[in-house]
């Protein structure tokens, strides 16, 4: 890989994962509300599935969605305004935690019902296609989302209509506290593309480079051929369901086999041995002002006016 | 059904008595004509001519691009209606029935009417879902809802629910041309109905009702088929000397609070006509809404008729009972003008 992109996805997980970090620290000083869901440990599906998109192509995703907004170039400031509910948030304090939203970048958001984002997708793709564009729609979900209709529904007309969007199952494993095996009858999940029928693949989420190349190999099916594929991205959420969830339904020991192999830290020694410590070292420390940047600019940024909690309801 | 509606107070010179269906076709296709944009996905909708030919030979104009069947997944076709809004689209989404977009209504719900408010403004989401509701001639228990209030309750739907010709056709175009999310309710029992269309065209604005029968006496509102009833019971209640208004909201959210408040505090007294069940509807929060706002102009209580709390039976003799009736609006006037 040239030196110049395995910086950047250094970089971009890099971000994702202290912006995670701080975003749990401030939760638990109460200055970040309702739920939070983090995405630390699967920053390699996002940085690397995006990475490979054209800046027109759409993106939607569930409610753990700060790694897609920030893989999509979306700001830090407005990300950690966004969660302290404040005007100059990305989306002026309405959406919070789960309903990022950065259409200018057309990442078209974090959706909070399990599934329900599956066809809406679809119809951002549906859309494209419709205009002669040869723009893709790429959509997020988690394992938990696999056996609710929205998601079965959704994949079926993709097909039937050939509709030139992605579909990325993050198997982080588990369901909030569902382990896998008692959610699905296989750990095969992208098999369940052969009923619609439409393409798959599966790779492993930690290895940032298998997942560019399976993203590669979809957006180009779904661009030139519009016909959608499914992806499941084997990976691992090293945190609970969200911040109330202390995870106790696995143990250190499950953590650590996938922390072991974790893609930052990857990366990282990747860069080390290439003779880039220096610019990872000042990598870290731009992020690290980004970050501090970014809690500075959320916490003296204004509330929304008391008088504008109707906006935005209607044109 | 009765001929009242020939009183159409919005009538205009050139006009052709047309069916309901036609008028809803007519309303798609020159939307269609004049925006690219706008396309109509559904069951049933291209080459079977529509479930209740509403839909009638647009296949052929305009090509199965624009007119498309669905496969019978409403959260499926709807959420991709509703995506398809967000990417610049203007989808106009056919459920067969209202009874069926119980399927979809998290779709409707969660993601439509909540996209603009949680992008704050960045999403816009211009779809209209239309289809029948309310009862038809014996449909059976889950054929027969009237679900008008599920949608109006949700703050970011617009809801419509017109009873004539001329009402279907210019506020369909007025919810395709709108920019936020719109639930159009038609029924399958006057698909057939005829009515004055003017031939040029023309818009019916959004969020504002219509005076279809003056009167001095009581205000009788009501929406959606439920007008012919309520025209008729009019017409048998100035028979016994009560002359009685009767306000067509044809649009629920947003509610013309000033037509249905200026003919309340003309006439004094009021009864809401409506399909839903009584607990909890539409009808009930008109009631609550006018003796809050205006008490001072009641002479008695709001009146309220109702579908009865009981699930709609098959057989035709208990139909009748479990619905609205003019004999039982009749009953609740005089009731309140005792």
């Amino acid at each position: 890989m040239e030196h110049e992109v395995l910086t950047d996805l250094f970089a971009k997980m890099l971000r994702i994962r202290r912006f995670e970090e701080e975003a749990a620290r401030l939760y638990t000083e109460k200055k970040i509300g309702g739920f939070l869901h983090l995405y630390i440990g699967q920053e390699a599906v996002a940085v690397g599935t995006i990475s490979v998109l054209k800046d027109t192509d759409y993106i939607m995703t569930g409610y753990r969605c700060h790694g897609h907004y920030l893989a999509r170039g979306g700001s830090a400031r407005a990300g950690m305004a966004e969660l302290m509910g404040k005007e100059t948030g990305c989306a002026k304090g309405r959406g919070g935690s789960m309903h990022f939203f950065d259409v200018e970048r057309r990442f078209m958001g974090g959706w909070g019902i399990v599934g329900g984002q599956v066809p809406v997708a679809a119809g951002l793709a549906f859309a494209e296609k419709y205009k002669g564009e040869d723009n893709i729609a790429v959509c997020y979900l988690g394992d938990g989302a696999i056996n609710i209709g929205a998601f079965h529904e959704g994949l079926a007309l993709s097909a039937l209509w050939g509709i030139p969007a992605v579909f990325i199952i993050e198997n982080n494993q588990y369901a909030m506290g569902t382990p896998l095996e008692r959610t699905a009858s296989t750990d095969d999940l992208s098999i369940r593309a052969l009923a619609y029928p439409m393409a798959r693949e599966t790779v492993d989420g930690h290895d940032i480079y298998a997942v560019r190349a399976t993203m590669h190999a979809a957006a180009k099916r779904a661009r030139e051929q519009q016909l959608p594929t499914l992806i499941e991205a084997k990976t691992y959420r090293y945190r609970g369901h969200s911040m109330a969830d202390p995870g106790k339904y696995r143990t250190a020991a499950d953590v650590d086999v996938w922390k072991s192999r974790d893609p930052i830290k990857v990366l990282g020694e990747t860069m080390d041995a290439q003779g880039m410590k220096d610019l990872r070292m000042r990598i870290e420390n731009e992020i690290e002002e980004e970050i501090q940047d970014a809690v500075r600019f959320a916490e003296d940024s204004p509330f929304p006016a008391p008088e504008t909690a109707m906006d935005y309801t209607y044109v | 059904m009765s001929n009242a509606m020939l009183n159409d107070s919005s009538a205009q010179s050139a006009v052709r008595e047309i069916q309901i269906r036609d008028a809803l076709k007519e309303a798609m296709t020159e939307e269609m004509v004049r925006d690219e944009r706008v396309f109509l996905v559904g069951e049933e909708v291209g080459h079977y001519n529509g479930a209740y030919k509403c839909s009638k030979g647009m296949l052929e104009q305009f090509g199965s691009k624009r007119v498309i069947d669905a496969p019978i997944a409403e959260t499926g076709f709807a959420g991709i209606g509703i995506g398809a809004a967000m990417a610049g689209l203007r989808p106009i989404v056919e459920f067969m029935t209202f009874n069926f977009s119980l399927v979809a209504i998290d779709q409707i719900l969660n993601t439509a009417a909540k996209s603009r408010l949680m992008s704050a403004g960045q999403i816009e989401c211009p779809i209209v879902f239309r289809g029948a509701g309310g009862a038809a001639f014996q449909l059976g228990a889950q054929h027969a809802n009237s679900f008008e209030h599920f949608y109006a309750y949700t703050p970011g739907l617009i809801v419509v629910a017109p009873a004539t010709p001329y009402d279907m056709k210019g506020l369909l175009k007025s919810s395709i041309r709108n920019d936020n999310p719109v639930c159009f309710f038609e029924s399958e029992l006057t698909y057939g109905m005829r009515g004055p269309v003017p031939t040029e065209e023309y818009l019916v604005p959004i969020g504002k009702a219509d005076i279809k029968r003056e009167g001095t006496d009581v205000t009788l509102v009501t929406w959606s088929k439920n007008l012919f009833q309520t025209l008729d019971a009019a017409e048998s209640l100035a028979k016994e000397g009560i002359s009685a208004e009767v306000v067509d909201l044809r649009t629920l959210r947003p509610l013309d609070t000033e037509t249905l408040f200026n003919s309340v505090a003309k006439t004094h007294r009021c009864v809401v006509v409506q399909e839903q069940h009584q607990i909890a509807s539409y009808g009930a929060f008109l009631g609550h809404l006018i003796t809050r706002e205006i008490f001072d102009e009641l002479d008695a209580p709001v009146g309220l008729v109702s579908t009865l709390e009981a699930p709609m039976p098959y057989s035709k003799a208990l139909e009748v009972v479990i619905l609205p009736s003019v004999e039982r609006i009749c009953q609740e006037v005089r009731a309140i003008c005792g």
